[in-house]
C-alpha cells in the first residue's frame, strides 16, 4: 500500500485527526498566551507592558472566536456538536470543551474587555450620532455612568475577573494537553507532562504573537515602538521559553532513558517522517535559535533597531516552532501504528473540508476579526498610551 | 483419584479461572444493572469471544461473513474484524513480520516476504469489548457505551464523528464509516446474540477458532475451557478488561 | 431602574443578561435531551433497541437442519461435522424464512475448498492441506470427496 511501511492495523490506513486539529491547540494556545501577557500588567503590575494590554485582550478574543471553527469543520456531524452541552460525558476531557470555552469567552474575556473599555465606549457613544451611536449605546448596555465611583468599581471587578481568568486560561488550554496526555493507547501522547508542555508552549506563542502584532501595528500607525515595553515582553518570552524547552527535554530524556517497547518505533518515526518538522523546525529554528537570539539581547548591550529586528525574527520563528510542535504532537502521534511495527503517511489535501486551504483561511480569519475589533474598540487612545 | 489430589485440582482450577484474563471480567459479572426487554434480559448475560490461535487457518471466512452480515463497506480501512498473519523468527522474536492483505478478506496468499525457519500463525482480531473500555471513557457525548450485557456499542444517532474513540482504542478496531460519518466497529452481532444466534464470524468459522461465550451462563463450555487452557488478552498492561480471550497467543503478537 | 442600583446599574444589567442566557440554555437542555438518556448508563437506552433491530443475514445451522436434516445425518462423524452450513453456502436467512426464490449460490469447489485446504505456512500441522498442483490434477475436488462427508473410506 502506498505510504505504508511495515505493518499497520488495517483500520489505521488514514489519519483520523488532520491539520485542522493541529490548528485548534495552536489557536487556543495563542488565546491563553495573550491573556497571560495581559494579566502580567493587570494582576502582577508589570507596568512596562501596559501598551500591549488591550491589544493582548483583543488578540485573545479574535483567536478565541475562530477556535471552534476547525473543530466544526472536522466533525463528521457538526450539527450534533451541541450535544456536548446536552449530555457531556464527565469522564471525557473533550466534553469539557463546550463549557470551558463558553466560560472563558463570556465570563472572562468578554467581561474583562467590557469592564476595561466601558468608559471609552460611553465617551464614544456620547460623541456619535445615528447608527454608530446606537451600536455603542448597546455595547454599554445603555449605561451612561462613568463617574469616579463607577470607574473604581469597574477597575475592581476587572481585576477580579483577571485573577479568575488566569486559571481559566490554564484550563482552556491545559485540557487540550490532557486530551492527548491521557490516551494510554498512544505512547507518543501519553505523559502527565503533556498539559504542562502545552500550556507553556501556549504562553510562549501568545507572548510572541502579541509582541509581533504590537510592533507591526506601531509601524502601521507610524507610532514609536515603546522599547521598555517590548524589552520586557521579550524578556518574559525568554523566561517562558526556557521553562517550555526544559519540560520538552525532560519528556525526551525520560523517554530515551526508560526505553520502553514504543521507543524504537517512535525513534524511527522522528528520524524519518518527523525529521524536518521536529528536529529542524520545532527544536532548531523554533526553539534554540529564538532562545539564543533573545539571550543575546540580555547579555550584550545592543541598539534599539538591532533589538527590534531580533525581536521580530525571534517572534516569527517562535510562532513557526510552536505550530511545528502542535503538528508533531497531533500528526506525529498518528504516523506510527499502535502495533509499533509500521508507519503510515499523512496525505494532506488542498481544497477539501479538512485540507490545507481551509487551514490557511482559518489562520487568516482571526486577523480579519482583529482588524474589525481594532476599529470598534481602539486599544490606544492618548489617555492610555504609555501610561504605567 | 484420591481426595487430596481432587481438591488440589479443584483449587488450582478455581485459581486458573479467577486469575489472568477471566478475573477482571468476573468482577463485572457479579455487578448488576436494571433489567431489560421482556424476552431477553441483558443482565443475565456477559458476552465475550474465545479465539483459538491453534485452530485458525486464515481462511478469511469470518471477515467475509462479518462484512456481509453487518453491511460493512468493502474498502481498505473499514474492518470490524480482520486476520493477521505472523511470521516469528525464533532468533528474533521482537521483530515479527506481520501482514494482513485486505484484512484477510480474500484469505492469505503465500507471504510476500517469507522468513526461513519462522513460526507462522494467524491471529483474528476484533473489538475486545473491554469491560473497562478506554473508548467509552473518552466519548464526549455518550455515543459509545457498554451495554448491561458487556457489549460495547455505538449510538449512530448521537455520534459526532470526532474520532476521539478511534484514537483511544489500543487495538485499532474502530474506524469512520464514510457513509454515515460516524464511527463503526464490531457490535458482537448484538442483533444476533440477543436472539439466541451466534455471531456471524463464529457461524462462518469452519474450524471453531472463534467461539462466542457467555460468562453468566453456567452451561457455557467456556468455563471448562478456561479451567483447562491458558488464555491471554491483547495488551494486558493497559488494563482494558478486554473480553476477547486468546488461546495459544504468542508473545510476539501486538 | 436607573437610580435604584446607583453606580452598580451597569453591573446589574450585565448580570441580568447572563442570567437570561442561563435560563434559555437550561430550557434548551430540558427540551433537547432524549428522555431515555441515562436509564442504564451514560447513553440513550434506545440505542440498545437500535442495535438489536438489524435483520440477520446468516440464519444459523440449527435452522438449516430443521428442513435439511438428512445433511446432518450425512455429516455424522465426518471431518466436516463441525463446519456450519452457511460457512460454505453463504448467508441464507432469507431462504430459511420461506423466500425460496433465494437459492444458495452454486459453489465452485476449486475456489471454495481450496480457500481452506491449500497448504500454507501458518495452518496447524494436523489440518488437512494439499498443494493443488500435486493433488487431483485439474479436476473438481468433489469428483473424489463428498463435501458433507469428505473422508474417502
Amino acid at each position: 500500500m502506498p505510504g505504508v511501511e511495515g505493518f499497520i492495523y488495517p483500520n489505521e490506513l488514514g489519519l483520523q485527526w488532520s491539520v485542522l486539529i493541529v490548528l485548534y491547540p495552536f489557536l487556543t494556545g495563542l488565546v491563553a498566551g495573550a491573556f497571560i501577557l495581559a494579566s502580567l500588567e493587570r494582576v502582577f503590575n508589570v507596568a512596562a507592558v501596559r501598551p500591549t494590554y488591550r491589544l493582548a485582550l483583543l488578540t485573545a478574543l479574535a483567536f478565541l472566536l475562530v477556535a471552534p471553527l476547525p473543530l466544526q469543520m472536522h466533525l463528521g456531524h457538526p450539527e450534533r456538536s451541541f450535544e456536548m452541552y446536552l449530555t457531556p460525558h464527565r469522564e471525557s476531557a473533550m466534553a469539557m470543551f463546550g463549557f470551558v470555552y463558553l466560560w472563558y469567552l463570556m465570563a472572562v474575556l468578554v467581561l474583562e474587555i467590557w469592564f476595561d473599555y466601558r468608559k471609552d465606549l460611553v465617551l464614544t457613544a456620547r460623541a456619535s450620532t445615528g447608527l454608530r451611536r446606537t451600536l455603542y449605546r448597546a455595547l454599554t448596555l445603555w449605561s451612561d455612568d462613568i463617574s469616579e465611583p463607577a470607574l473604581k468599581l469597574d477597575d475592581r471587578v476587572g481585576r477580579f475577573i483577571t485573577i479568575i481568568g488566569i486559571p481559566s486560561a490554564f484550563l482552556l488550554h491545559g485540557y487540550v494537553g490532557f486530551i492527548f496526555g491521557s490516551i494510554k493507547a498512544n505512547p507518543w501522547w501519553s505523559t502527565p507532562l503533556m498539559p504542562v508542555v502545552f500550556l507553556f508552549s501556549a504562553i510562549v506563542s501568545g507572548i510572541a504573537a502579541v509582541l509581533l502584532l504590537y510592533m507591526v501595528l506601531s509601524k502601521i500607525r507610524r507610532v514609536e515602538i515603546d522599547m521598555a515595553c517590548v524589552d520586557t515582553v521579550a524578556r518574559y518570552l525568554m523566561y517562558a521559553f526556557i521553562i517550555d524547552f526544559s519540560l520538552e527535554m525532560l519528556d525526551l530524556i525520560h523517554r530515551l532513558y526508560e526505553a520502553d517497547e514504543s521507543l524504537h518505533a517512535l525513534d524511527f518515526m522522528v528520524k524519518t517522517r518527523l525529521f524536518v518538522s521536529q528536529i529542524v523546525l520545532q527544536i532548531g529554528l523554533g526553539t534554540l535559535l529564538p532562545i539564543a537570539l533573545l539571550g543575546l539581547t540580555q547579555l550584550v548591550r545592543l541598539g534599539a533597531n538591532v533589538r527590534k529586528v531580533i525581536y521580530a525574527v525571534a517572534g516569527s520563528l517562535t510562532l513557526v516552532g510552536i505550530f511545528a510542535m502542535r503538528w508533531n504532537v497531533v500528526i506525529g502521534g498518528q504516523l506510527f501504528s499502535k502495533s509499533f511495527l509500521g508507519y503510515t503517511t499523512y496525505k494532506m489535501e488542498f481544497a477539501t473540508r479538512e485540507g490545507l486551504l481551509p487551514a490557511i483561511l482559518i489562520m487568516l480569519l482571526p486577523f480579519v476579526i482583529l482588524a474589525v475589533l481594532l476599529r470598534v474598540l481602539p486599544p490606544w487612545s492618548e489617555a492610555h498610551e504609555g501610561v504605567g | 483419584m484420591d481426595d487430596a489430589r481432587r481438591s488440589f485440582l479443584l483449587n488450582t482450577g478455581k485459581f486458573i479461572v479467577l486469575t489472568g484474563a477471566a478475573s477482571l471480567a468476573w468482577e463485572y459479572v457479579v455487578q448488576g444493572a436494571p433489567a431489560d426487554a421482556p424476552n431477553y434480559t441483558a443482565t443475565d448475560h456477559w458476552w465475550g469471544m474465545l479465539i483459538d490461535i491453534d485452530k485458525c487457518i486464515g481462511c478469511g471466512n469470518c471477515v467475509r461473513a462479518c462484512k456481509a452480515e453487518n453491511d460493512v463497506l468493502n474498502e481498505p480501512g473499514a474492518f470490524r474484524t480482520w486476520v493477521e498473519r505472523y511470521q516469528v523468527d525464533p532468533d528474533d522474536p521482537e521483530h515479527p513480520v506481520v501482514d494482513s492483505p485486505n484484512g484477510g478478506y480474500d484469505g492469505f496468499p503465500p507471504p510476500a516476504r517469507a522468513i526461513e525457519g519462522a513460526k507462522v500463525f494467524f491471529v483474528p482480531k476484533m473489538c475486545n469489548h473491554c469491560a473497562h473500555s478506554p473508548c467509552v471513557q473518552v466519548c464526549p457525548v455518550g455515543a459509545t457505551f457498554e451495554s448491561p450485557d458487556g457489549v460495547v456499542l455505538v449510538d449512530k444517532t448521537r455520534c459526532l464523528g470526532c474520532r476521539y474513540c478511534v484514537q483511544a482504542c489500543p487495538y485499532g478496531c474502530r474506524y469512520i464509516d464514510p457513509r454515515t460519518h460516524t464511527v463503526d466497529k464490531c457490535s458482537l452481532c448484538y442483533h444476533r446474540i440477543t436472539k439466541g444466534l451466534t455471531t456471524a464470524c463464529c457461524e462462518a468459522c469452519p474450524t471453531g477458532a472463534r467461539q462466542l461465550f457467555d460468562l453468566k451462563n453456567p452451561k457455557d463450555p467456556v468455563h471448562e475451557f478456561l479451567r483447562t487452557h491458558r488464555v491471554h488478552v491483547l495488551k494486558p498492561q493497559l488494563a482494558t478488561g478486554a473480553k476477547a480471550f486468546y488461546n495459544g497467543l504468542d508473545g510476539a503478537v501486538r | 431602574m436607573a437610580n435604584r442600583f446607583g453606580h452598580y446599574t451597569h453591573i446589574v444589567r450585565m448580570a441580568g443578561l447572563f442570567a437570561a442566557g442561563l435560563i434559555v440554555f437550561l430550557f434548551i437542555r430540558w427540551a433537547l435531551i432524549p428522555a431515555d438518556f441515562g436509564v442504564y448508563g451514560f447513553y440513550r437506552a434506545g440505542a440498545l433497541d437500535d442495535a438489536r433491530a438489524r435483520p440477520a443475514s446468516y440464519v444459523g445451522e440449527s435452522t438449516c437442519l430443521d428442513c435439511h436434516g438428512q445433511i446432518g445425518d450425512e455429516r455424522q462423524g465426518s471431518k466436516h461435522a463441525q463446519v456450519h452450513c452457511e460457512a460454505c453456502h453463504g448467508p441464507l436467512a432469507r431462504h430459511a424464512s420461506g423466500d425460496f426464490e433465494v437459492k444458495p449460490r452454486a459453489l465452485n469447489p476449486r475456489t471454495l475448498c481450496l480457500t481452506c485446504h491449500t497448504a500454507m505456512p501458518g495452518k496447524p500441522k494436523d489440518f488437512p492441506q494439499i498443494d493443488p498442483a500435486d493433488h487431483g490434477g485439474d479436476g473438481a475436488c468433489t469428483e473424489c470427496h463428498k463435501p458433507h462427508h469428505p473422508t474417502i473410506d
